[in-house]
């Protein structure tokens, strides 16, 4: 008995596969699960989990409840190498144009990160949270809450959720946009070559400039600090204010 | 006979007298009579490249008493003026999306600036306003609110904040970084068309196609730069020179002296061509006696001009 639904359940899971695009209307979530048309195209869950809320200790993002735009703009950005990324690329290069427009869809309707509304918090300098609520400008590095909201919550289709990512991803993303210096040989090291940005996807350069005055230190902290945020399972009040 | 003459004179003059009084006290009712309009300042001195602008204390040297506590409250209220003193504010703006890092830094009218140069004459209204008073401008014009009374908790916490980033400036002296140290005219002067080109590639994405700036659920985050919920027709910032100065130091955020004086102006006069909030100080119901009384002379702005066959100032509710 089982060995015969084990060929009918792996057929019919690739018979996505074998129909004409045409011919199927694409579901966002149906490429969440199984992937796109294109075998190539993996299962999102593989890496963003179930619940569209990633993967903290492999780096792997959260998807679910980020704008339908910035997700698509994401996977353009892939596809075009603005964004390298070894595991992403190859995905968002097989995924139809279709595809990338029902997935970003559905992961948009997933809930969205949940932070409860605080009293204004009172960050120490030097710490992640000063960084994240002050900024340092004067390296003419903006509080990324100006642009990413109060508690991180993202603003628009431009700027992402930094709230409900993880250490990892957030300290990965900063280091993409600012690549690694160039390290003369010494006589006892080989000279290490730069390695330019893997992320140059930011409109107008806004976080190009600020990844790079960044110190490694203040990128764990200030990633350790947005992923330390947390979620809440009380429903926000969108009624009332978040302060700063 | 002669008495009554003299009693009919006296209370004639009386009442001529009285009559001024009750013009010069509706001019003034009509607004705030001691409040301090957002008239330009003189241009700050430079700063000598061999010197750093003046460095306000750190956060770590508020002091953890009453006095601390005041200073805490005041940069709370700087931060989230909408949220936490909303009868007072009646557009979207808070005090720090003009005065960035809290009042602290140069080039965006700092506090540690302001602060000490305070009582001034004024010969616009020919008195000497306070520092208090200046603010209640700010709630007036750049909030499109109502000012708190003067010695209200709200401005009492917002002076002890800015005495508090003063400490050790020099009283009565104009420090570089006052203002927002406008860039000078362009010789060609300014285009509206080529401002709106720079809108659209450096300020839109945060402030909207519409000026309309941008919320997270009711809080603003990038500020609407016109329309009914930013400035009003008597803020400063309506000025296009002192707004291509704000402008050309402090954005886009964090990538600020980027752009060109010319763009600067031109951009700043885009934003300026659009219409918001009525001047409150308006004369007689007429754009064209505000115009000659307040915004004639007053740096250079399109209050009373006509901008694309439309006349500017008919304000917004």
């Amino acid at each position: 008995m089982r060995k015969l639904i084990t060929p009918l359940l792996s057929g019919l899971l690739l018979l996505p596969a074998l129909l004409p695009l045409s011919a199927q209307a694409v579901d966002g979530s149906d490429i969440m699960q199984k992937g796109g048309a294109n075998p190539a195209a993996m299962p999102c869950i593989t890496c963003h989990g179930t619940d569209g809320k990633g993967m903290a200790a492999a780096g792997f993002p959260r998807l679910a409840g980020l704008p339908e735009a910035y997700i698509a703009k994401q996977l353009a950005d892939f596809k075009a190498g603005r964004r390298e990324n070894a595991v992403m690329q190859p995905i968002a290069q097989s995924l139809t144009p279709e595809e990338v427009a029902a997935v970003a869809k559905a992961y948009a309707e997933l809930p969205k990160v949940n932070i409860k509304p605080g009293p204004v918090e009172r960050p120490q300098p030097g710490s992640g949270a000063w960084i994240a609520l002050r900024g340092a400008w004067e390296r003419n590095i903006p509080e990324c809450t100006l642009c990413h909201g109060p508690a991180g919550v993202g603003v628009g289709d431009t700027f992402p959720p930094l709230a409900g990512q993880s250490t990892l991803y957030i300290e990965n993303q900063l280091k993409a946009w600012r690549g690694t210096k160039a390290v003369a040989a010494t006589r006892k090291t080989k000279a290490v070559a730069a390695v330019p940005p893997s992320r140059r996807n930011d409109p107008n350069g806004l976080m190009a400039h600020i990844a790079v005055d960044l110190s490694e230190a203040e990128i764990k902290a200030v990633a350790d600090y947005f992923a330390g945020l947390g979620e809440s399972k009380e429903t926000f009040d969108e009624s009332q204010h978040r302060l700063r | 006979m002669k008495n009554a003459k003299i009693l009919a004179a006296l209370l004639g003059g009386i009442c001529l007298f009285a009559g001024v009084a009750n013009a010069a006290d509706t001019a003034n009712t009509s607004r705030n009579s001691r409040l301090d309009d957002q008239t330009q300042l003189p241009k700050a001195p430079a700063k000598p490249v061999s010197q750093q602008y003046f460095q306000p204390p750190a956060d770590t040297d508020i002091p953890n008493n009453a006095f601390g506590e005041l200073v805490r409250r005041g940069q709370d209220l700087f931060m989230n003026t909408k949220a936490l003193a909303p009868e007072y504010v009646g557009n979207e703006m808070n005090c720090v999306n003009c005065h960035i890092d809290r009042g602290r830094k140069a080039n965006s009218a700092p506090l540690w600036a302001a602060y000490p140069m305070y009582p001034a004459y004024r010969k616009k209204n020919n008195k000497v306003n306070t520092y208090v008073e200046r603010m209640q401008g700010c709630f007036q014009f750049s909030m499109n609110g109502k000012p708190p009374a003067a010695d209200s908790e709200i401005l009492t916490a917002l002076t002890t904040y800015a005495y508090w980033l003063s400490t050790g400036a020099p009283t009565g002296k104009a420090l570089p970084g006052r203002g927002f140290d406008e860039p000078p005219p362009p010789k060609g002067g300014y285009d509206i068309a080529r401002g709106k080109a720079v809108y659209e590639k450096q300020c839109q994405l945060c402030h909207g196609e519409n000026g309309e700036g941008k919320k997270v659920g009711v809080t603003s985050v990038f500020p609407a730069l016109w329309g009914k919920d930013s400035y009003n027709w008597g803020a400063g910032m309506h000025r296009i020179n002192t707004a291509a100065g704000f402008i050309q130091h402090n954005m886009p955020l964090g990538r600020g002296e980027t752009l060109s004086d010319q763009e600067a102006w031109d951009v700043a006069a885009y934003i300026n061509s659009h219409e918001r909030p009525q001047d409150p100080r308006l004369v007689n119901g007429s754009i064209d006696e505000t115009r000659k009384r307040y915004h004639a002379d007053d740096g250079v702005n399109l209050y009373g001009v006509v901008v694309n066959g439309k006349k500017l100032g008919q304000g917004l509710q």
